[in-house]
């Protein structure tokens, strides 16, 4: 889980980053998707380590199979807790659990809901909100342009990144770096800083197309 | 305070004889006596039979109790592959009240090289028991000390260490020498959670079956031997019979006859109790344990005390109120002139570091006088009349904190003071602490020999259970130090005497010793719960703890003793009459578990009385006011006292039989006490 | 004082258990919290009814034995103080007030008695390599073999745990890992642990997952409640080990 977690934020921080491309012009944008995909002339990325549009596939399987063991590790895990957790209290109350801690499972189910549908607007049935796959941008664009299409995003990406923070910490944590309390405040702070950087980054992106910036 | 009176034993008591019969003297037959000191163990180890570690499969043991004495001789006699049956009241073995212990450990290993030695740990622990315990015993003890640090480190038990990775060592007790060992305040649970871990690991390799939960009720004797036990789940109340080749009784302190003590709240002395009533001799049943700083009673409803480290009594300076009236007043208030702090005042060069007994004894009497401080609390007169005591004086920090700093204070002391807060609610930086004395340690128990058996043949008691080797009185960081040495390296080496004339005949469930057995343990569960009277349990046990600590507590008289003794008489028949123990057997009814330990609480502390009454000397925590000098000091009578008091059972409503066990000492020169 | 408790009774393993409310008068604040239970069942002592069972012995923090839950919380500590139920005293709490009273409440703690649980399972995970084996006459001298003091005193924080099981009560995952990583840190940080250092972690969370304790979510209510403070870092050092013995050959 922690695993597939981190190369999930990674994934997060490296789509981010292209988004902003964005910013550079259409044509730099569009360059970007197409060299993602192996379509640019010269073969896009880690061509000729591997065929043109190999990456792209060999990029979303490992994605979609940490995906699916994200949630098969999730599901299995409150399969267990359920199957151990005694009678409820009748009275708790939490001392620790941050929100964000909190909202893991249910949050985690909407995060993947809204991963549908995002997929959906610009992957499967490109263009299915505006735009063309051909550009890219322009399916950006014609999404963005819509006051609620960003209401949306915006909501959804405070989602994701309450899940990234805990996520975050929670991964290191069980994969050992948390060993002394340096580096559980090291760790907290770096938590904080990816998933603020994400969500800035993310949601700049969509407010300059609403407002008509790019 | 008592008029300081020089005296030699009071003159035996025209009602003594009515209390005890004098029975044959006794003698420990099992170490050699021909050997000098140094040798007597090497030489007790080598005369001992041995049982072939083939033959050890087919021998079974059981060990009641899991702390440092019980846990570590299961554990030992685990691996050496004896079955090993092991029982404790609690949920676990983790919890024996060891745990509880906070200085540190004693051992002769030198590491100081400040003159350390085996001898002088054992000239030490001689001294400090006021020469009331067997040589012998007390210099295996030495001996052995500094192989239970070795043995501790290779388990893991994180004693304080300095920079270079090596242990550390501090003086502890007013000891000249660095020898004990500790792990910050918590030593006893880190010796428990080590043995713990040992006792465990057996249990995982299946040599130790553990029975948590179980409490012993009955011991069985077959032709004068011991083998086996009763004992009562107690989660279901199903009482069951255990036999085995041999029995080992770990079972602690019986401080808890006082109600209030440091003790935990399960301490009990059934186990010996019964063991005692089948045979087993009780040795000096009267020398108690009394610590002078511990937090005071705060009302009524107090469970029990809690101790707070003697090593407050180096800065902090002990007062109470000149006059009674300004007892109730902040003391803050109270002006310089208005204190009385009476131990500088009594013994101006010793003052607030007087040994433990004295102070003890004079915050009783400031109390007795009025002038004692905090919380008023409901007692008993002797005329059985209500009247309300403050108990505490205070022990003030104001001066060492003008001329140290509140830092300072706070390095040195401040666990102490944040646990003193965290109990009281008040700031001992600003209000004085309250202080008052309690019952701490029973150096009184099973009388054995060097072998460490009872005077029932195959019953073995270690620890604290046992009398032997802290003689009248218990030095700091030494109660560890024995529970280990009985457990790890004294017990597993003596027992197999015993073992290589076993395996004993198989005992059925129908063999009349343990149906009789078993059905006396059944027929005082139902006697109990078939009083159905209107008292608590819990208000005999208060009122019986009342009488022992006003008249068995820090200073005995023989009036008060025999007084003691008809009180607890007439309340023991109230008990046995009008107790009300609600629910039934077959439950986990925890006020039946108690209303079995206090119903032996009342014979133990009967025999206590008449222990304190038949000996008429001071020694030790035993202080008999008709037994002091001039300073108030306790005197001993070595002419006629010098020996071990071994008590026999004389059976229901009889005279007990006191043995004498006379004490040679061939290593060390006897002294009188000196604080001079 | 005067206070109204709700306090979980429940008469056996296999009963159906409930809140009953009891009110209790003549408490003073300077009773700690169990003594406060003292009062109310000698009151239910003297009108002939049944006594609350719990489970206590030391009262003084150490033993570990004493632990319920107050008003929702493991041992009942106000904010910023550890403490276990024994050490918690009723100045804490309001004259008139409220107090719900639970026992711990996990599938691996079942309820004996009203708020006394069986946490034999404790004990299992310990057996199952909890330990250095050595046996008693075979250590060498204690100075052979010096322990870095920063290790030592780590291991020392670790060996502190009372195994009360507060961290269980208070997981929402009623996982024991703190629990167990205390004994792996404790031992994994001295010298003397180190030969069976992997074997014992891959053992001792086998056998905390077939005692049916919950997995870790590094929620961090465990740490919370503990009243030694053992750290949150402690399973981290547990799950460090853990990877580590994937890459060893010995143990399970």
């Amino acid at each position: 889980m922690a695993v597939t977690g981190l190369i999930m934020i990674a994934f997060l921080l490296m789509h981010m980053y292209g988004n902003l491309k964005l910013f550079l012009g259409p044509e730099a944008f569009d360059h970007y998707a197409h060299w993602l995909k192996g379509a640019t002339e010269d073969g896009g990325i880690l061509y000729p380590v591997l065929p043109a549009g190999w990456f792209i596939w060999i990029f979303r399987f490992v994605l979609v199979l940490s995906v699916i063991l994200h949630i098969w590790s999730a599901a299995s895990l409150v399969l267990a807790t359920r199957a151990r957790q005694g009678d409820k209290y009748v009275t708790r109350k939490t001392k620790a659990q941050t929100y964000s801690a909190r909202t893991m499972r249910w949050g985690g189910v909407i995060i993947a809901v809204f991963l549908v549908f995002h997929l959906i607007q610009f992957t499967i049935i490109p263009g299915s909100f505006g735009g063309n796959a051909d550009e890219p941008h322009t399916m950006v664009v014609a999404g963005f342009e819509q006051w609620w299409m960003v209401a949306l995003y915006a909501v959804a990406m405070v989602l994701v990144v309450m899940h990234v923070r805990h996520g975050f910490w929670s991964a290191f944590t069980t994969l050992g770096g948390n060993t002394s309390s340096r580096a559980a405040s090291v760790l907290n702070g770096l938590a904080w800083i990816v998933a603020v950087v994400l969500y800035v980054g993310f949601m700049i992106m969509p407010l300059a197309v609403l407002f008509g910036v790019i | 305070m008592t008029a300081p009176t020089t005296t030699p034993a009071a003159a035996v008591p025209a009602t003594a004889n009515q209390y005890w019969i004098d029975g044959a003297d006794i003698a420990d037959t099992k170490a050699p006596a021909d050997v000098p000191i140094d040798k007597v163990w090497q030489s007790r180890q080598f005369q001992a039979k041995l049982v072939n570690p083939a033959n050890r499969r087919k021998l079974s043991i059981i060990v009641v109790g899991t702390g440092l004495a019980g846990g570590a001789a299961a554990a030992t006699l685990g691996e050496a592959g004896y079955n090993v049956l092991n029982f404790c009241y609690q949920d676990s073995p983790r919890r024996a009240h060891s745990i509880a212990a906070q200085g540190g450990i004693n051992a002769a290993k030198n590491y100081r090289n400040d003159n350390d030695s085996t001898y002088r740990l054992f000239y030490d622990t001689v001294k400090g028991g006021d020469y009331r315990a067997r040589e012998t015993n007390v210099y295996r003890l030495a001996e052995v000390s500094a192989n239970i640090i070795d043995q501790c480190v290779a388990q893991g038990v994180p004693f304080a260490r300095e920079y270079g990775g090596l242990l550390d060592t501090r003086s502890f007790g007013g000891v000249q020498v660095q020898r004990t060992f500790y792990a910050r305040g918590q030593t006893g649970q880190q010796l428990l959670i080590g043995v713990y871990q040992q006792l465990e690991r057996q249990i995982a390799a299946g040599t130790v079956k553990m029975y948590a939960r179980h409490e012993m009720v009955e011991l069985i004797v077959v032709d004068g031997r011991a083998r086996g036990i009763v004992t009562r789940n107690m989660v279901n109340g199903k009482v069951e019979t255990w036999t085995a080749d041999a029995v080992v009784l770990a079972t602690g302190g019986y401080g808890n006859v006082f109600f209030l003590s440091t003790n935990a709240m399960g301490c009990n002395v059934t186990a010996s109790w019964r063991a005692h009533r089948k045979g087993a001799y009780f040795g000096n049943p009267c020398y108690t344990q009394i610590h002078p700083t511990c937090i005071p009673v705060h009302g009524e409803t107090q469970s029990k005390l809690t101790l707070m480290s003697e090593s407050l009594r180096n800065d902090g300076r002990i007062w109470v109120p000149k006059k009674a009236e300004d007892c109730a007043k902040d003391p803050r208030q109270l002006a310089e002139e208005d204190r009385d702090y009476y131990l500088e005042r009594i013994y101006p060069s010793f003052g607030n570091l007087v040994p433990r007994d004295i102070a003890s004894r004079q915050a009783k009497n400031m109390c007795d006088e009025g002038r004692g401080v905090g919380p008023a609390v409901k007692e008993i007169d002797e005329n059985g009349n209500e009247r309300q005591v403050r108990r505490g004086v205070y022990l003030d920090f104001s001066d060492a904190i003008n001329r140290l700093g509140q830092k300072a204070v706070e390095a040195k002391y401040g666990n102490l003071f944040d646990m003193y807060q965290q109990i009281t609610g008040e700031n001992p930086y600003e209000v004085p602490m309250r202080i008052y004395p309690a019952v701490h340690y029973t150096m009184g128990g099973l009388w054995v020999d060097y072998d460490l058996q009872s005077s029932i043949t195959g019953l073995y008691v270690t620890g604290e259970a046992n009398f032997s080797d802290h003689g009248a009185n218990r030095l700091g960081a030494s109660a560890l130090m024995q529970g280990l040495a009985d457990g790890y390296f004294v017990l597993p080496n003596t027992i197999n005497d015993y073992l290589a004339g076993a395996p004993f005949d198989k005992l059925g469930e129908d063999h009349p010793a343990v149906v009789e057995a078993r059905e006396s343990a059944q027929a005082r569960i139902d006697k109990l719960l078939s009083i159905q009277g209107t008292r608590s349990v819990d208000s005999f046990h208060k009122e019986l703890g009342h009488i022992m600590w006003e008249y068995c507590g820090m200073e005995r008289t023989e009036e008060g003793l025999t007084k003691a003794i008809g009180l607890i008489r007439a309340l023991k028949e109230e008990y046995w009459s009008n107790v009300r123990v609600t629910g039934v057997n077959e439950d986990f009814n925890q006020a039946l578990e108690r209303a079995g330990r206090v119903a032996d609480f009342f014979e133990l502390g009967e025999l206590m009385c008449i222990d304190a009454l038949h000996r008429r000397e001071s020694c030790g925590g035993h202080f008999r006011a008709e037994s002091q000098t001039e300073e108030g000091e306790a005197m001993r009578h070595d002419d006629e006292f010098l020996y071990v008091g071994a008590w026999e059972w004389g059976g229901e409503g009889s005279k007990p039989v006191l043995h004498r066990e006379p004490l040679n000492y061939k290593a060390i020169e006897l002294k009188q006490r000196s604080y001079k | 004082m005067k206070l109204k408790l709700r306090i979980w009774r429940q008469a056996g393993p296999e009963a159906a258990g409930r809140m009953v409310e009891y009110d209790l008068d003549g408490v003073s604040e300077d009773m700690s919290f169990l003594e406060m239970l003292d009062l109310l069942n000698e009151n239910l002592t003297n009108r002939n009814e049944e006594p609350v069972a719990f489970d206590h012995d030391c009262r003084e923090g150490i033993c570990g034995m004493c632990g319920v839950v107050i008003n929702g919380v493991a041992h009942g500590a106000p904010e910023g103080v550890r403490t276990t139920t024994c050490q918690l005293h009723m100045r804490s709490f309001a004259d008139g007030a409220t107090i719900d009273i639970e026992p711990w409440r996990a599938g691996a703690f079942p309820v004996l008695k009203d708020l006394a649980v069986d946490r034999g399972a404790f004990d299992r995970i310990i057996q199952a390599g909890g330990f250095i084996s050595s046996n008693t006459g075979s250590a060498p001298d204690a100075h052979s073999t010096p322990a870095p003091k920063r290790e030592a005193d780590l291991a020392f924080d670790n060996a502190t745990c009372i195994g009360c099981g507060a961290c269980v009560a208070a997981c929402p995952n009623s996982s024991a890992m703190l629990f167990t990583a205390a004994k792996i840190t404790h031992l994994a940080m001295l010298p003397q642990g180190q030969p069976e250092r992997y074997a014992r972690v891959k053992s001792m969370v086998a056998a905390h997952d077939e005692e049916g304790f919950g997995n870790c979510t590094n929620i961090g209510e465990c740490a919370a409640v503990c009243p030694k403070g053992i750290p949150l870092e402690s399973i981290s050092q547990l799950n460090r080990d853990l990877i580590g013995s994937l890459f060893k050959a010995d143990g399970k």
